[in-house]
């Protein structure tokens, strides 16, 4: 593969797997959502972020990085390239067992990824690739209704009772300690905008803190310190057992039983 | 001469597949369709736009116009191929559905979504029974990727819309 090619599935990894292991830990909540709206809401907006990991995938398949099924079956997680946060439990337990989920840590983290995706896909559509600007055309059609959905959740139960209120505080402050592994476009950053691929890392960090900062204006919360990067960045294929152990989970029918997926 | 009018036999093909999760409104209708090319005189390709990126539909859409297809293309000519790609350039628009589809949707039970739309702009629905306007969004998102569900309040009847979908790169 040249090196322009690999700079580019650098890149297109990172978004195919932010949306493919999102849209997993979204899909976890099938049934155990607040109310049955949601369940259908929620499901809706999984199924939707899956496809826009399969419109990634389908851009690497086409410029050889292999077999979309594999690329996203088959890979070992340190050559996953989603960011850490997205990547982490939805709270104790498992879906089958005793799911202890967190609601709170999932409307921030959603939220505040729904406001990057948005940051992020409004950059996208001036890539140099002209693939990567059409599928990113396309998924800002869609993800209008998801960033409507998630800011209804934020904005009220941010606006709620006061347990509400300090547990969406500490779920947000939990998701600002990795949020800079979100904004992180990796190793490869200065050849990737060398090539017009994506603005630079400031740019996005810049935009998304102005758009972050308006809404906690409005909901009067501060926070001062920076966005960190505790975990690691997953940019460079660091990641934590929740990856792996989510990985295994999505991998046991294809791995399992090849004839089971060959229809 | 001679391709044009299989373009038209082609087309005619597609007005008979259908949205699997639509049964009564066909893929031409919705605007799916973005184009049909003949190659080499014997390679038919039919560009599709898929409405939502996560449709599981689109497998069995393809099927579905291939196996269709096939039929009439071998009464044509034998050696006549045809394959079905998915493009999202230009994106599907809730614009690209025709007068007929939208009064199918309607008399289904399903209200056509406003041709026009700009994101951030309220969305006014009309009751597909009573055509009133007095209607209740109850969830945006619905039993389908493009389908969302609401309440009339005059005659109460629960009933559901298509999503508008606008192209919002142009804003």
């Amino acid at each position: 593969m040249q090196r322009d090619e690999f700079i580019l599935c650098e890149l297109l990894y990172q978004f195919a797997d932010d949306n493919f292991i999102l849209a997993y830990r979204g899909s976890e909540w099938l049934g155990l959502a607040p109310h049955i709206e949601e369940d259908v809401a929620f499901s809706s907006i999984n199924q939707d972020m899956m496809g826009h990991a399969v419109m990634y995938y389908s851009l690497l398949e086409e410029i050889g990085a292999g077999n979309m099924d594999d690329l996203s079956h088959s890979r070992k997680p340190q050559n996953f390239r989603n960011a850490i946060l997205l990547e982490l439990k939805n709270g104790s337990g498992h879906y089958l067992e005793n799911p202890d989920y967190d609601w709170a840590f999932t409307v921030a983290r959603n939220f505040l990824f729904s406001v990057f995706k948005q940051v992020r896909l409004e950059a996208l559509t001036q890539s140099s690739y002209e693939p990567l600007k059409q599928t990113a055309v396309k998924i800002l059609s869609e993800h209008y209704y998801h960033f409507m959905h998630w800011e209804t959740w934020f904005m009220q139960l941010m606006s709620s009772t006061k347990e509400a209120r300090e547990r969406m505080e500490q779920a947000v402050l939990r998701c600002w300690k990795e949020f800079a592994g979100v904004i992180s476009i990796g190793m490869y950053s200065a050849e990737m905008n060398k090539r017009k691929l994506i603005c630079s890392e400031a740019d996005l960090r810049k935009a998304w803190l102005d758009k972050m900062e308006n809404v906690f204006q409005k909901l009067k919360f501060k926070i001062e310190e920076p966005p960190g990067m505790e975990s690691g960045n997953g940019r460079n294929g660091e990641h934590t057992d929740d990856l792996t152990e989510a990985l295994k989970v999505l991998n046991e029918v294809y791995g399992g039983d090849k004839e089971a997926v060959s229809w | 001469m001679k391709n044009s009018h299989l373009k038209d036999e082609v087309r005619r093909v597609l007005q008979q597949v259908t949205d699997p999760e639509m049964p009564f409104i066909n893929i031409v209708e919705l605007g799916m369709l973005e184009d049909i090319t003949i190659q080499d005189d014997d390679f038919v390709q039919v560009t599709l736009l898929p409405t939502f990126s996560g449709c599981p539909a689109l497998d069995m859409i393809k099927a579905d116009v291939k196996e269709k297809a096939k039929k009439l293309l071998n009464e044509w000519n034998n050696d006549l191929m045809i394959e079905v790609i998915f493009s999202f350039h230009p994106p599907w628009t809730t614009d690209r559905i025709s007068e007929e589809g939208k009064e199918k949707l309607k008399r289904n039970g399903i209200s056509p979504p406003p041709a026009q739309y700009t994101a951030g702009e309220s969305w006014r629905i009309a009751c597909p029974y009573c055509n009133s306007m007095y209607t209740t969004m109850e969830n945006i998102f619905g039993p389908t990727a493009c389908r969302s569900i609401l309440y009339c309040n005059q005659c109460k009847n629960p009933f559901e819309a298509m999503k508008p979908i606008a192209n919002l790169s142009r804003i």
